[in-house]
């Protein structure tokens, strides 16, 4: 039975991982290879790596950092953050990277998800979603674009539903009303995705407690639970994450 | 030392920094004369199968030369499934034709791609999963699987709701559909196996 991933989430910035509260207030969190291997070998299932300065200078950056991450950390990541172009996509996968995800190129570009898509396989093509709550249409989710500082009209759900119709493999969704937050996922917001798609969903943004684990997992029918305050800052190891969700009937690899 | 083909698509790096890990000699490498002269080959891939044939382009031909002739191959993901008869993924097109089968769509009914870890259940007498016990759980990412239609290969399952072949062997081919260089130290351990398959046939 393919089991449920606990997918520790590093936002990188000026070559450190940092992690802020609703996207702003970023908190020093360490060194990102560091992190990487420390989390890899303590039984992590997968990695996220997201370039939030996503500049031309960074760009350099997070391609040497991919190269080092990707000697030392033998389980997949994703690299993510100002992704526009397949050649870049094909940078990054040859410098060791799994997945690439895609945010905001996407919005302005959709076919650039269904080029990727057929070129490297669907598997390696995560589309990354920042929803928020709209205020003039309760119920829905609105799409963010520019690490979130930029609202679009496109509907979350819609969005969702086209990129996996693109070929998109799976998709991050990451609620910016919950991130940082730790008052537990946005499992309306989970529910209403995966309801609606049938390729994997990795639920984001708001985990605090191993019950909000659960709860993303089981009400809001997420794939994969990413977190970082719990687990950068070590309210919680991996292997407690993994042996709770076990006890409570989850599939895990522990 | 083991020879990697470098076919210019996505993630072959990450299979060489798995052999250097575990401290084996690797080459990345596209020259004809590396690849005969090597002690094994491995055929990884992260790409759409269509493309990943393409890229492979004129190497096709030595790579199943030289496997027929004895060399231990070893493909990886989307490297397992061109190993097969054909695939129909974006289209109809021929793989190596080493093991008998097709590469067809994950029936619908379930999520797709197969993303993640799942448990596969290793036949004691597959070389590559050789001091692992009954059974162990390794990253998996693909939307299209092999038939196998082989009777003279062995093959390793996963459950996905039905029978998922994770892995074949047939005399000295091998092949995972899992990633073994992303599946923690259970997978290092595949790698060390097919390596110490490699020394058994070259010895020194």
């Amino acid at each position: 039975m393919l089991t449920k991933r606990i997918i520790p989430c590093l936002d990188v910035k000026d070559n450190r991982v940092v992690k802020g509260v609703n996207f702003l207030n970023l908190r020093d969190a360490g060194d990102p290879v560091e992190l990487g291997a420390r989390y890899s070998d303590s039984g992590a299932d997968e990695l996220v790596f997201l370039d939030i300065t996503a500049t031309i200078r960074s760009r350099k950056t997070i391609v040497e950092l991919v190269e080092k991450v990707a000697e030392n950390v033998f389980i997949p990541f994703t690299v993510g953050g100002g992704i526009q172009t397949v050649e870049q996509i094909d940078e990054l996968l040859r410098s060791g990277a799994e997945k690439v995800s895609v945010n905001t190129a996407a919005v302005g570009n959709p076919n650039l998800l269904a080029e990727a898509a057929q070129r490297f396989g669907n598997q390696c093509i995560v589309l990354a979603i920042d929803a928020r709550r709209s205020k003039e249409r309760p119920g829905k989710w609105q799409v963010c674009i520019k690490a979130g500082s930029e609202p679009t009209n496109i509907d979350v759900v819609e969005w969702a539903a086209k990129g996996e119709k693109l070929g998109v493999g799976e998709i991050l969704l990451t609620s910016m009303d919950a991130d940082g937050t730790k008052a537990g996922y946005d499992n309306e917001l989970n529910k209403a995705v995966t309801d609606a798609v049938n390729i994997p969903v990795i639920a984001s943004g708001g985990a605090g407690t191993l019950e909000h684990l659960y709860d993303a997992i089981v009400d809001g029918g997420a794939d994969a639970v990413l977190m970082a305050s719990i687990t950068h800052f070590g309210n919680y190891t991996i292997k407690q994450i993994k042996e709770y969700l076990a006890s409570r009937g989850i599939a895990v690899n522990l | 030392m083991i020879v990697v083909i470098d076919y210019n698509i996505g993630n072959v790096k990450s299979v060489c920094n798995a052999f250097r890990h575990i401290g084996c000699e690797v080459e990345l490498s596209c020259e004809p004369q590396a690849v005969k002269d090597a002690d094994g080959i491995v055929l990884p891939g992260v790409a759409a199968f269509g493309y990943a044939v393409r890229a492979l382009g004129s190497l096709a031909e030595l790579v199943k030369e030289v496997t027929l002739s004895g060399k231990p191959l070893l493909g990886i993901c989307v490297g397992y499934q061109m190993l097969f008869d054909k695939s129909s993924e974006y289209g109809q097109h021929n793989g190596l034709g080493l093991v008998r089968g097709n590469v067809v769509p994950i029936p619908p009914g379930r999520v797709i791609p197969h993303m993640g870890w799942n448990l596969v259940k290793l036949p004691e007498d597959m070389d590559l999963f050789a001091g692992l016990g009954s059974e162990k759980h390794f990253y998996f990412a693909h939307s299209f699987y092999a038939e196998v239609a082989d009777s003279q290969a062995r093959v390793a399952f996963t459950d996905y709701g039905f029978d998922l072949p994770a892995s074949v062997q047939k005399a000295n081919i091998y092949g995972t559909q899992f990633h073994p260089e992303k599946s923690g130290e259970t997978g290092l351990k595949i790698l060390e196996n097919f390596a110490q398959i490699c020394r058994q046939k070259n010895p020194t």
